[in-house]
C-alpha cells in the first residue's frame, strides 16, 4: 500500500492542478454530489442519531451520579463534531462511494474505457478524477454539519428520556452551547476534507491501477476501501494533534 | 487547438520491441505507412497487432525503438496533440455510462468544439453512415457486437481523423454491414487522404481496401507487398494463412 502513495500523491497534483477546468466539469459534479447525496443521507442520518444517542447513554449515568449531569450536552457535542462525526461519515462515505468510484473506474480500466479517452485526447484526470474529488470534498463536510446536528439530536433525545441522566432540551442544548466553540466545528470539517481527498484519490487511483476482469474489479474494489479506511484512521491522530497545536 | 487540414500522415517504426509480463510481443518491427494510404495488417491470433496498434497510437511505449508521426518522434510533447488520430478498438470500448449518442459526440462535446445542436447533427450523420439511424438514446449494454463496433466506428469517424486504426473493423458484423464498413474506409481514404491502418482476419476486405499488406508472425513482420504480390508471393505462411479453408475430412465422420 505504501508504495503506492507516491502515485496518488502524482494523481492528486494533477488533479489540483486540474482545478481551473472543474467549472467546465460541473455537470458531472452535480451529477456526482447528487449520487452521493443519494447513496448516503439516509444512512447517515440513521447513523449519526444512534451515535449521539449512545455517547449520551454511556457518559449520561456516571456524570450524574457524579452529580455532573448538566455537562453531558458539551460531552456529545464536542466528541460529535471534533471527532466521530468527521470518522464515521468518512468510513461510511469510503464504503458507499469510495468503492463505487473504484468499482467504476475500474470496470472502465478492464475494457479500455480508459485507452479510448486517452486516443480521443481526453485526459481521463480532467474526465473522471477530477469531477469526483471536488464532489466528494464538498459532499463530506456538508454531510458531517449534518450528521454533527443529528447526532446532538439522538444525544439530547436519549437525555432527556433516560431517567438516569434526566436533563431536558433546554438544559442539553445550554450546556452545549457554553461548551463548543465556532472553531470546534470548523476542525471536524477541516478533518472532514482532508478525509474526503484521501477517499476520492485512493479510491480513483485504485481504480486506474486494476488489472484482469471482473475479479480484478472486486480486488480493487476491497483494496481501495480498506486503504481509505487504515488511511483515514492514521491520519486522524495526526490531524487531531496539529489541530490542537494549532487552536491552542 | 489547430485545426489540421484533413490530410493523411506518414508513421514510420524503427526497430519496435516490446515485452509483456516478462514475454517478448514485438520482436523489431521496422516499417513505414505511407501518406494516405490504407495499410492492412494481418497476422494470425495473438501475433501482436493489437499490441502494435496501441504502440503506434501512444497508448504503450516501446522498450526499443522509435515511432515517428510525420518524421517527429511520437513521445516528444505536442506531436500527439498536433494530429487528429482516432482508433476503432477491437472490443469497441464505448463508454458504458454514456448513451450512444454521447459517445459519438464525446470528442466534440469535451473539446468543446462545435455547439450542442451541430454535435447531434453530426452524430445523426455518422450513426446513419454505419446503419444506426435514431440509436442515440440507446445504451452500449442493450446492443449487440456488431452494433458497438459501428458505433465505435462513427465514433472515430466524428474526430475527422487524419490517420485511423481499426482493429478488426468487421468482425462480429454480417457481410453487408462488413462491406459497408469497408467501403467507408475506401471511401474517407478517397476523399480526404485519410491514412488508414487496419488489423484484420477478413481476407476479403484485406484484399479490396489495401494499398498494401504486412503480414506478422510472433512479433515480426513476414512480409509487406501490394496485394498482388502477397497472392504471387510463395512464403508457406503466408500461402497456408491465405489459402486456410474448412477442409473437413467428411471421411473421418462417416460411420
Ligand atoms: N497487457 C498484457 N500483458 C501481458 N501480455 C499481453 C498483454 N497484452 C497482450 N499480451 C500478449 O501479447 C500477445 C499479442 O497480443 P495481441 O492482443 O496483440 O494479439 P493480436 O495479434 O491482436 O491477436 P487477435 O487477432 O486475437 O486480436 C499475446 O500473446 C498476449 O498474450
Ligand atoms: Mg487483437
Amino acid at each position: 500500500m505504501f508504495q503506492n502513495l507516491g502515485e496518488m500523491l502524482v494523481l492528486l497534483w494533477r488533479t489540483l492542478r486540474a482545478l481551473p477546468f472543474a467549472p467546465r466539469q460541473r455537470h458531472k459534479i452535480l451529477e456526482q454530489l447528487f449520487e452521493i447525496g443519494n447513496a448516503s443521507l439516509l444512512m447517515a442520518c440513521v447513523l449519526s442519531l444512534f451515535i449521539g444517542g449512545v455517547l449520551a447513554l454511556q457518559t449520561g449515568p456516571t456524570l450524574a451520579e457524579r452529580g455532573l449531569a448538566a455537562f453531558v450536552g458539551q460531552i456529545v457535542g464536542l466528541s460529535m463534531c471534533r471527532e466521530l462525526a468527521p470518522v464515521m461519515m468518512a468510513v461510511l462515505i469510503a464504503g458507499r462511494i469510495g468503492s463505487a468510484m473504484a468499482a467504476e473506474i475500474g470496470s472502465m480500466t478492464v475494457y479500455q474505457e480508459i485507452d479510448a479517452l486517452r486516443t480521443m485526447n481526453i485526459n481521463p484526470v480532467h474526465y473522471l478524477v477530477l469531477p469526483r474529488l471536488v464532489a466528494i470534498s464538498i459532499a463530506l463536510p456538508l454531510l458531517v454539519v449534518f450528521s454533527i446536528l443529528v447526532g446532538w439530536t439522538g444525544g439530547a433525545l436519549v437525555a432527556s428520556a433516560n431517567y438516569e441522566i434526566a436533563v431536558s432540551f433546554h438544559g442539553y442544548f445550554n450546556s452545549l452551547r457554553d461548551g463548543i466553540t465556532l472553531m470546534d466545528v470548523v476542525n471536524g470539517l477541516l478533518k472532514s476534507l482532508a478525509f474526503a481527498v484521501v477517499i476520492g484519490t485512493v479510491s480513483c487511483h485504485q481504480g486506474f491501477q486494476t488489472i484482469g476482469g471482473p475479479r480484478g474489479i472486486g480486488r480493487s474494489v476491497t483494496k481501495a476501501v480498506v486503504n481509505s479506511l487504515v488511511l483515514i484512521l492514521i491520519l486522524d491522530y495526526f490531524l487531531t494533534r496539529l489541530l490542537m497545536h494549532v487552536s491552542s | 487547438m489547430n485545426t489540421p487540414s484533413p490530410q493523411g500522415i506518414s508513421i514510420q517504426v524503427r526497430g519496435l520491441r516490446k515485452s509483456l509480463g516478462g514475454q517478448p510481443v514485438l520482436n523489431g518491427l521496422d516499417f513505414e505507412v505511407r501518406q494516405g494510404e490504407i495499410f492492412v495488417i494481418m497476422g494470425p491470433s495473438g501475433s501482436g497487432k493489437t499490441v502494435l496498434l496501441k504502440h503506434l497510437i501512444g497508448l504503450l511505449d516501446p522498450d526499443e525503438g522509435e515511432i515517428l508521426i510525420e518524421g517527429e518522434p511520437i513521445g516528444q510533447p505536442g506531436v500527439m496533440d498536433r494530429h487528429r488520430m482516432a482508433m476503432v478498438f477491437q472490443s469497441g470500448a464505448l463508454l458504458s455510462s454514456l448513451n450512444v449518442g454521447d459517445n459519438v459526440g464525446l470528442y466534440l462535446s469535451e473539446h468543446r468544439r462545435k455547439p450542442p445542436a451541430e454535435i447531434a447533427r453530426i452524430v445523426a450523420e455518422k450513426l446513419e453512415l454505419v446503419g444506426l439511424k435514431g440509436a442515440e438514446q440507446r445504451m452500449p449494454a442493450d446492443l449487440s457486437g456488431g452494433m458497438r463496433k459501428r458505433v465505435a466506428i462513427a465514433r472515430a469517424l466524428v474526430i475527422e481523423p487524419q490517420l485511423i486504426f481499426y482493429d478488426e473493423p468487421t468482425s462480429e458484423l454480417d457481410p453487408l454491414i462488413a462491406v459497408t464498413i469497408g467501403e467507408e474506409i475506401l471511401r474517407l481514404n478517397r476523399r480526404m487522404q485519410v491514412t488508414s491502418v487496419v488489423v484484420t482476419h477478413d481476407r476479403e476486405l484485406a484484399f479490396g481496401i489495401a494499398d498494401r499488406i504486412a503480414l506478422i508472425n510472433d512479433g515480426e513482420i513476414v512480409f509487406i507487398g501490394t496485394p498482388a504480390e502477397v497472392k504471387a508471393n510463395p512464403h508457406p505462411l503466408l500461402h497456408q494463412f491465405l489459402t486456410a479453408d474448412f477442409n473437413f475430412d467428411t471421411k473421418r465422420h462417416a460411420p
